[in-house]
């Protein structure tokens, strides 16, 4: 609508004085609302405004309007006020990673058994530079491990013996630290298997104790080496011969084995990026890429459970959260038991480092897009949302 | 080779230095790793039912890729017009939809290809004013208002002042003074704070300093171009300029304001400049002598100096880039300039004791009356 001969004047001046009296009386925006449809053209948001106090909500919003119906669904689309969410596509091949691959990416090593019958588990590791996008068009100076981030999801057993090579192509010298059981000196600390650009060390110790782990560089400067990029998953299954009263969830839990192959298993890294080194991310993801999980939702079937190996490797905040909606699940803090120690809650939160195994299953609900993300709302709106897409 | 020929010889030699860095790039060793700078300035947010438009320049060394936007920690779905990597001093302009809400504060903040971020702030959301007819007589009415109306009833102060004689003139015009020398900071103030938001390369505050000096220059030529400087009516007139080409700065803030959706702080700025305007009339007519006083003078002088806050008031709420913003200011406060010295040299021409009128009761006391008289008046703008 036009301002038409109406004075602008005398509004401006009237404004102020409605405004003030508008916040006494908590319909400020209700006065400033009408000034500021007239004073402009065409229907505006502070006109839907208007009408949704009208019928008594007080979040601006009608009941079954636009406001971001898409997420809702998973579907892509473009509602009349856009998306949250970032523009274009992340080239995953440029990166030389897939978020989504990564999900069910095991590195399970080459096994040989030693002439005293010892199962040994041997992985190969290499750090190298390299440049990741991280969002579409938004690129970010890694520090990785075998070129992606997050490093490869080690899987092993536990009582193997496990022997990690770890070379440095990198430009810093670096450290492989496993959250395990070990001896000092294969600690991964400086001092303690560092290894200058160029060279390499071997990390050897037996997988234990069963659990959800992780590993990461410690050398200093400690915030950066972790921020930049330089993390993984470790899992080591538990050995289904050692806990004969829970032998059952045992076999489930060990890759591979008939009772594992009725799960979908996924392993997610929940990580940031602080792309302008203000010690704050300006990027929250699942497996590095933001929003990955909400343009490519996790598919799965209802009629297997649901197992997710959750780590928790975010820098600068103290805390990251996994919520699903419309459902609860069993939590296993580390992963180190075979009983959950939280049962049935749809909101789990992780210090930085702590880690966990998730359990649930959708066999009782209908087909469609169920959404999981950081409970922090704005680790959620910076790229950590995802949606599960159930059949 | 003829004398005047040779003045080839120091172009050539400049061709020859530049040709020599383009080649042998003699100092790539230091700048060696040194990443890209990237640098964007935001200019303008346009606001509409759509949501936000944002006129966004680049200025860094390189073309510069912006590559997500944020609304309040949020990312946001966006469009680039034109799409693709902002050129040197290029501009693009990012509409972002958004279901805003009137009257809220929105952090925007723009991720850059190497993830730099340049962060903007709407104080408070509101239509941006759409150019219409009667938007447009809305502003100019605003401008009239803080501009010709207050000047108008600083011309009731004359009479009185006058009735002094000599005293009352002197007085009147020390009093000038102190009302020009506040404006005359005030003016350079803007200048240089608008000028630290330009892009850098573009060397905004430099231009005020510079858009001063020539405009002093320009209008001393000008105004003793007869070979004596302007007095009476004449000086009446350099003062309207002086004052009208700072009034068109304060038209420029009024119209920025209600652009970015500061209507609040707009409409306390147009009462603020009102009142603090009503000085300026005593200004004006301290030279001009009782007998040469006409309702067409008055009325023309008013205009003048007044009228450019109109044009400010409507210019401001268009897409006006920082930097012509701020060299806008800095001529302002070379007419200011000027006509502090003709105001100054007529007033010490007016008497046989030369310097020492400076001194006199009425001298000191115009003087800093004026200082007072505007700082106290400049607290009704308080942003």
């Amino acid at each position: 609508m036009m301002a038409g001969s109406t004075n602008l004047l005398k509004r401006l001046l009237s404004r102020r004085g409605l405004l003030k009296a508008g916040l006494a009386t908590g319909t400020g925006a209700l006065v400033s609302g009408t000034a500021a449809a007239r004073l402009g053209s065409g229907v505006t948001p502070a006109d839907a405004l208007l009408d949704s106090r009208a019928i008594g909500r007080t979040d601006g919003r009608i009941p079954g309007s636009f406001q971001n119906a898409s997420s809702y669904t998973g579907v892509p689309g473009h509602g009349a006020f856009g998306e949250n969410s970032v523009v274009g596509e992340v080239d995953h091949a440029r990166n030389g990673f897939d978020p989504y691959d990564m999900l069910t990416d095991w590195e399970t090593g080459i096994v040989t058994t030693a002439p005293d019958g010892q199962v040994v588990r041997t992985f190969n590791v290499t750090a190298v530079d390299k440049d990741i996008e991280i969002a579409p068009g938004v690129f970010f100076p890694a520090w990785t491990y075998n070129g992606r981030v997050p490093g490869p999801a080690l899987r092993a057993t536990e009582g193997e013996l496990i022997r990690i090579h770890f070379m440095n192509e990198g430009s810093h010298p670096h450290t492989m630290h496993f959250h395990g059981i070990h001896a000092a000196n294969m600690d991964g600390v400086p001092g303690a298997g560092e290894v200058i650009p160029g060279d390499e060390f071997t990390y050897e110790f037996f997988a234990e104790p069963f659990g959800c782990h992780l590993y990461h560089c410690h050398s200093f400067p400690f915030k950066r080496h972790l921020h930049r990029g330089l993390y993984g998953a470790f899992i080591v299954d538990p050995d289904p011969a050692r806990h004969p009263e829970f032998e059952d969830v045992a076999q489930s839990r060990l890759l591979g084995s008939p009772e594992n192959r009725q799960w979908q298993e996924f392993v997610m890294v929940m990580n940031g990026f602080d792309t302008n080194f203000d010690d704050d991310n300006e990027i929250y993801a699942v497996n590095s890429i933001a929003f990955a999980f909400e343009k490519k939702p996790v598919r799965i079937t209802r009629d297997k459970p649901v197992r997710i190996y959750l780590v928790n490797i975010t820098e600068f905040d103290p805390i990251n959260s996994f919520h699903l909606h419309a459902n609860f699940f069993n939590y296993y803090d580390h992963g180190t038991t075979l009983e959950p120690t939280h049962k049935t809650i749809d909101t789990v939160m992780q210090c930085q480092a702590q880690r966990g195994i998730i359990e649930f299953t959708f066999e009782d609900h209908g087909p469609g897009m169920y959404m999981f993300h950081a409970h922090q709302a704005e680790f959620a709106e910076l790229g950590w949302m995802a949606h599960f897409e159930v059949v | 080779m003829s004398a005047r020929l040779s003045l080839i010889v120091p172009f050539l030699l400049v061709a020859g230095l530049v040709a020599i860095f383009l080649i042998f790039r003699p100092f790539d060793r230091l700048s060696q790793g040194t990443p890209p700078s990237e640098d964007i300035s935001i200019e303008f947010v346009k606001i509409d039912a759509e949501g936000f438009h944002v006129s966004v320049r680049a200025a860094g060394s390189e073309p510069v890729s912006v590559a997500q936007v944020q609304v309040d920690s949020a990312y946001r779905t966006f469009t680039q017009t034109p799409p693709g990597p902002i050129s040197h001093l290029g501009s693009a302009v990012f509409l972002i939809p958004y279901s805003w809400i009137n009257g809220d504060t929105y952090h925007l903040r723009f991720v850059t290809r190497s993830g730099l971020t340049f962060d903007h702030t709407i104080e408070a959301a509101i239509v941006t004013p759409t150019h219409d007819v009667a938007n447009l007589l809305s502003l100019a009415l605003i401008g009239l208002f803080v501009g010709v109306v207050p000047i108008l009833i600083g011309y009731a102060f004359y009479p009185g002042l006058v009735s002094f004689g000599e005293q009352g003139r002197h007085f009147a015009m020390a009093l000038t003074i102190g009302l020009l020398v506040f404006l005359l900071l005030d003016t350079l103030q803007e200048g240089l704070d608008v000028a630290a938001t330009a892009i850098s390369s573009l060397k905004a505050t430099t231009a005020v300093w510079l858009g001063g000096l020539v405009t002093l220059l320009t209008l001393l030529a000008i105004g003793r171009r007869s070979g004596k400087p302007p007095e009476g009516v004449s000086l009446a007139l350099f003062i309207a300029i002086g004052i009208g080409i700072h009034n068109l700065g304060e038209g420029l803030a009024i119209g920025a304001s209600f652009a970015v959706g500061e209507v609040a702080l707009a409409s306390f700025l147009v009462l603020g400049f009102a009142i603090h305007n009503v000085t300026e009339g005593i200004a004006i007519l301290a030279p001009v002598r009782r007998e040469n006083v006409s309702p067409f003078l008055l009325i023309g002088l008013a205009l003048i100096a007044g009228a450019p806050a109109s044009l400010g008031t409507i210019v401001g709420t268009f897409a006006v880039s920082p930097f012509w913003t701020a060299l806008a200011f800095g001529v302002g406060a070379g007419a200011i300039l000027q006509v502090i010295i003709e105001v100054g040299s007529a007033m010490q021409r007016s008497t046989s004791g030369a310097t020492q009128i400076w001194f006199s009761r009425a001298g000191i006391s115009g003087f800093l009356g004026g200082i007072v008289v505007m700082f106290a008046t400049a607290f009704l703008i308080q942003g």
